[in-house]
């Protein structure tokens, strides 16, 4: 039982430590300063810039968020606070299954439907665009995402107690300052945690977003251009160009850039609902 | 707010649909029987039989192996076995594994064979979506165990059973829908990972007919196919899809329905 345990906590650690001894060569080398500023993205040359990657996936998991969140904790409020709670079980059947869903059905998706789309709208606003862009690839994370947002995020909101919501109405409140003052207030830390895991879940996303993101190593202008993800590098390069030096140690450290930036992310908003649930 | 629930589930629908309706025509019995003949990738004859059973034994034997590994875990959480702040811990380390990205463990994975020189394989494949299945299999199995009322695990210890006597008779009884629905998820969530497997089972168009054999898979074979011009292809791309979605819709509704009818011999 205790080799168990040690087993279920050491993997983090091989993983962590596995990525970092294989990104160590590069890292001699040069400054992590260096590789994380530098846009020059050239693997023959022996340069490694990471910031047009670190951008393009800062920007498409940005443009995720915005359109994820209001949407999300609308429909967690609405099936909280105003749903029948037989319409709340379906929606979250409902919501489980979108969970359930690959994500290269998702990408075949946006491939089929999101990027003509796109297209189309970049021919209305006069800028000339392919469809596979940066809003395309915010666009398919968003609906990703928003499964984790909406379950997580309806879980703390029902944990409020209805004798709060009842206190606040019988104070003469609305239904509506009711929710706002007293059921908001007091989940704001755990409806935080929602939106941080979403935001891990749309970080780390591979295969959806390289399927419609352009993946062009430039730092895009508009949300009309093609980026080129962390995780859509690691996908495309991997396994194939073993043999140029230090790239490998390069795409793994990009690899351990994305592990510890959704771990950092996950354990922050795990702490804060492990402290509701205590409560 | 009503606008933005309709919103999700009109984007569900509209995901769903999509894919049927793109899927359904090229859907025929020679898609699911069939290896790619020569010329497949030109769009000539054949099959994506080789994905299918490829995928299949990837996520059993990823399941098979993650089982064995999160069971026991899953049982040593309980507060018999782990002080409150160790097992806090793992718990936190589990769910970071949870939200760990598929892609890390593509990389760890391959980082893995490379240093045993394993090629691309079925075996490889494996591992690396055992991983991955690992903490949803333990975590989703461990909420159900914790529900387990403390008087039943008394009476047990009263009746003079040992630690382990209870967890296999008691617990584990307590808990089977809580495996259940476990192993299923995580099969699911396997089934459709292409990120993972991508580095590390490979591709080809032959059944495999040992563990140390490359090994194709339905998420890459959609991926792959999606990506070429030729129309045709793509409309294979889209039957796969279809396949995989209708796997993965009957893996959750199974999980359901068996969940239900496990927990009719529940104590609560």
């Amino acid at each position: 039982m205790v080799l168990a345990v040690a087993f279920a906590n050491s993997i983090v650690l091989f993983i962590g430590l596995g990525l970092f001894i294989k990104s160590v060569p590069i890292l001699q080398k040069k400054s992590i300063l260096h590789l994380l500023l530098s846009s020059n993205w050239h693997p023959l040359k022996g340069e490694f810039g990471f910031y047009p990657f670190i951008i393009g996936t800062l920007e498409v998991t940005g443009i995720a968020m915005v359109l994820a969140i209001p949407v999300c904790l609308l429909s967690a409020i609405y099936l909280s606070e105003y749903a029948h709670y037989r319409f709340r079980e379906i929606a979250r059947v409902t919501v489980d299954i979108m969970a359930a869903i690959p994500s290269v059905i998702y990408g075949l998706w946006g491939v089929i439907v999101l990027v003509p789309f796109v297209c189309a709208l970049g021919k209305m606003l006069d800028t000339p665009t392919t469809g596979y862009s940066l809003l395309a690839g915010g666009m398919i994370l968003a609906i990703m995402a928003s499964p984790v947002i909406i379950s997580v995020s309806l879980e703390v909101l029902r944990t409020v107690p209805i004798q709060a919501r009842e206190a606040a109405l019988a104070l003469g409140t609305t239904k509506w300052e009711a929710i706002k003052h007293v059921v908001l207030r007091s989940t704001l830390r755990g409806i935080f945690s929602a939106i941080i895991l979403g935001f891990a879940r749309a970080f780390g996303e591979t295969i959806a977003v390289l399927m419609i993101v352009g993946n062009v190593p430039k730092v895009p202008k508009s949300i009309f251009d093609p980026a080129y993800p962390l995780p859509a590098l690691l996908a495309n390069n991997y396994g194939e160009m073993m043999s140029i030096p230090l790239y490998n140690s390069a795409l793994l450290l990009s690899a351990l850039i994305l592990l510890l930036v959704v771990s950092v992310f996950n354990v922050t908003a795990q702490l804060a609902l492990m402290r509701i649930e205590r409560r | 707010m009503i606008a933005s629930m309709t919103l999700v589930l009109a984007v569900l629908a509209g995901i769903l649909v999509v894919i049927v309706v793109r899927g359904a025509p090229s859907l025929t019995l020679a898609m699911i029987i069939q290896t790619p003949e020569g010329g497949y990738y030109l769009g000539k004859g054949g099959g994506i039989a080789n994905a299918i059973v490829g995928s299949l034994c990837l996520a059993f034997g990823a399941s098979f192996l993650s089982f064995l590994f999160g069971l026991p875990i899953a049982f040593a959480l309980q507060k018999e076995y782990l002080g409150r702040r160790l097992a806090q811990i793992t718990r936190l380390s589990l769910d970071i594994l949870w939200g760990t990205p598929s892609i890390v463990y593509g990389a760890f994975g391959f980082i893995i064979m490379v240093y045993f020189g394993l090629r691309a394989s079925l075996l490889g494949g494996i591992i690396a979506l055992a991983l991955l299945m690992l903490p949803i299999m333990i975590r989703s199995i461990e909420e159900v165990i914790r529900m387990t009322p403390p008087e039943l695990k008394e009476a047990s210890y009263a009746l003079g059973a040992t630690r382990i006597e209870t967890t296999l008779t008691v617990v584990l009884r307590q808990a089977l829908p809580g495996i259940v629905t476990g192993v299923l998820l995580a099969f699911g969530r396997g089934i459709g990972d292409a990120a993972s497997i991508l580095f590390t089972a490979g591709y080809t168009d032959y059944i495999p007919h040992s563990l140390f054999d490359p090994v194709a898979s339905l998420p890459l074979a959609i991926f792959f196919q999606v990506a070429t011009p030729i129309p045709e292809v793509q409309q294979r791309a889209y039957a796969a899809a279809l396949i995989l979605l209708i796997i993965v819709l009957l893996i959750s509704l199974a999980s359901r329905f068996l969940s239900r009818r496990c927990s009719r011999h529940i104590v609560r």
